[in-house]
């Protein structure tokens, strides 16, 4: 008897409140879908972060053989004691907790490797052996800790240089972040927007029915019972929103992710898919909820005088 | 049942009191007038027994309990035993006369077949047999008066309180309504009806508790209206 009276009191609401409600329903769309954008382009930037900096690695190079000139390698190539040197500094207690392996490539093997991804250029031509220096692989545990192994390693008899290929990446990773954050920011303007509307939705509709609950009230109806209605009202409009923006964030993904940017570029991006927004949308919608109660409570304490 | 004990109420600081000092009490069911000009008293001794307002000082004792100590999550459950009818009526427009009566049942949460059995008797009680179908602007005044008597008492109140019922009503309606008070008396709810209706009151011979500025001049059994109560105006 109750859940149904309730319901039917949600349902004149909506139809006594129309535009309102839609109001609210479109704010919370759009709200909620830049916060899903963020959230997505936050597991992006993991995915990627994941992907990339597990391959990425630090690279020291050792001294060649020949003459390079400047401050570095003046007592000329890299000795055998000078490697190991270094690799045992590699081993050491201070870097093994952020060393998880290394591989050393001698001057052969660069070569080799130099002719194989560049066999069409023709500078290859020029270069021999003897200019090209044993160089020591060293992959980190955590790719951000690369600043202790430079540290430690750069400057070192033997030492030519240290090349940390992460700090390519990161111009990308930060271009990403920052679109985040306007993502973030965006959301946030929206959703003061959208509890303030709530906030009025529910305000509107209470004095729209002031004698309603004001017979409730000498009845002696409970507070809870008397304001449930509103504050329902509230919550299905944002729910409603919340499942618009999940609508709209599955489509963006399966046309524009998965469709697009497939045909652009491969399989050369491991990108968030469709079933990552389903990960995203039980946290919307949860959202969604926090919204609308949080803007019952502003609204309703006016309310609960008995 | 309903006791004042040296009951003050103020409503702004620094004004004239609303209530001053008035100790009373109402037995289970009695049938009392509250009568007095606008702005004696009436409705805020109403409004006090409904806990609506808080007496500034003294006590009020309702059913047994002491209003001002109830903790407001109480209060529903305390007017659960009370019923009120206004002036004017206070009908829901888009319901009709079953439905508004049921309403009172529907939002505390009584079962629908009890509704079903209830509503018909109490409209019965009231007069309306056969006008549940109506809605409140096909009735006369005094129609829409029964039907707000009959949501009052429809969840079997100990306590029906009446703010002036008849005050929209020509004396030949009022009567018939004073008539259902009567009824509803006779079951046992104690009623209590604030009025100036000098007729009605005469008529009835029941208690009549008389109010000036705030404070009790007169309280007889089997009362008349004032006999110093000159057409509406305050005594010298």
């Amino acid at each position: 008897m109750r859940f149904w009276f309730v319901l039917t009191e949600i349902a004149a609401g909506f139809r006594r409140n129309m535009t309102m409600i839609s109001a609210v329903i479109l704010v919370t769309f759009v709200s909620l879908a830049s916060v899903g954008s963020a959230l997505l382009l936050q597991m992006q930037i993991d995915k990627l972060r994941g992907e990339w900096y597990g391959k990425v690695e630090v690279s020291i190079w050792l001294c060649p053989v020949q003459q390079l000139g400047g401050e570095v390698c003046v007592d000329g190539p890299v000795t055998q004691d000078q490697q190991d040197a270094i690799e045992a500094r590699l081993k050491s207690e201070e870097l093994s907790p952020y060393v998880a392996d290394y591989t050393v490539e001698t001057p052969d093997e660069v070569y080799a490797d130099l002719q194989d991804s560049f066999s069409d250029a023709d500078w290859t031509g020029g270069v021999t052996v003897d200019a090209l220096p044993p160089v020591i692989h060293v992959k980190l545990v955590n790719p951000e800790d690369y600043q202790v192994v430079e540290e430690a390693v750069n400057g070192q008899p033997g030492v030519y240089l240290v090349r940390d290929q992460s700090e390519l990446l990161s111009p990308l990773f930060d271009i990403l972040a920052k679109g985040q954050v306007a993502a973030l920011a965006v959301a946030g303007v929206l959703m003061v927007a959208a509890i303030l509307l709530i906030t009025t939705t529910i305000r509107l509709s209470a004095m729209s029915r002031q004698k309603e609950t004001g017979i409730m009230r000498l009845v002696g109806a409970s507070n809870l019972f008397i304001q449930l209605p509103f504050m329902l009202e509230g919550a299905v409009a944002a729910l409603l929103g919340s499942v618009l923006s999940v609508a709209a964030l599955w489509l963006v993904g399966k046309f524009w992710l998965v469709g697009w940017m497939s045909e652009s570029f491969g399989t050369l991006l491991s990108r968030v898919n469709v079933s990552d927004v389903f990960v995203v949308a039980p946290w919307l919608m949860l959202l969604a909820v926090v919204l609308a109660a949080l803007s019952s409570v502003l609204t309703l304490r006016r309310f609960t005088k008995v | 049942m309903i006791r004042f004990s040296n009951v003050t109420k103020v409503y702004t600081r620094g004004q004239r009191p609303a209530l001053d000092h008035v100790t009373l009490e109402i037995e289970r069911g009695e049938f009392a007038f509250l009568v007095g000009a606008s702005g004696s008293g009436k409705s805020t001794m109403l409004a006090l027994v409904l806990r609506q307002e808080r007496a500034s000082s003294g006590t009020v004792y309702v059913l047994g309990q002491d209003v001002s100590t109830l903790a407001d999550r109480k209060v529903p459950f305390f007017r659960r035993q009370i019923g009120v009818v206004f002036q004017d009526f206070r009908l829901l427009e888009n319901k009709t006369v079953f439905e508004n009566v049921a309403f009172a049942m529907q939002v505390i949460g009584q079962p629908r077949h009890s509704i079903l059995s209830v509503v018909p008797d109490v409209l019965s009680l009231v007069g309306l047999d056969g006008m549940g179908k109506r809605l409140p602007h096909e009735l006369s005044g005094g129609e829409q008066q029964r039907v707000a008597i009959a949501r009052a008492v429809v969840n079997r109140p100990q306590v029906l309180l009446a703010d002036e019922p008849t005050g929209n009503l020509d004396p030949l309606t009022s009567e018939g309504i004073m008539a259902v008070l009567d009824r509803v008396n006779q079951t046992g709810t104690t009623v209590v009806m604030a009025t100036h209706d000098v007729g009605l009151v005469n008529e009835m011979r029941r208690r009549v508790i008389e109010l000036v500025d705030g404070a009790i001049v007169r309280d007889e059994s089997g009362g008349r209206y004032g006999a110093g109560y000159v057409g509406g105006g305050r005594r010298p």
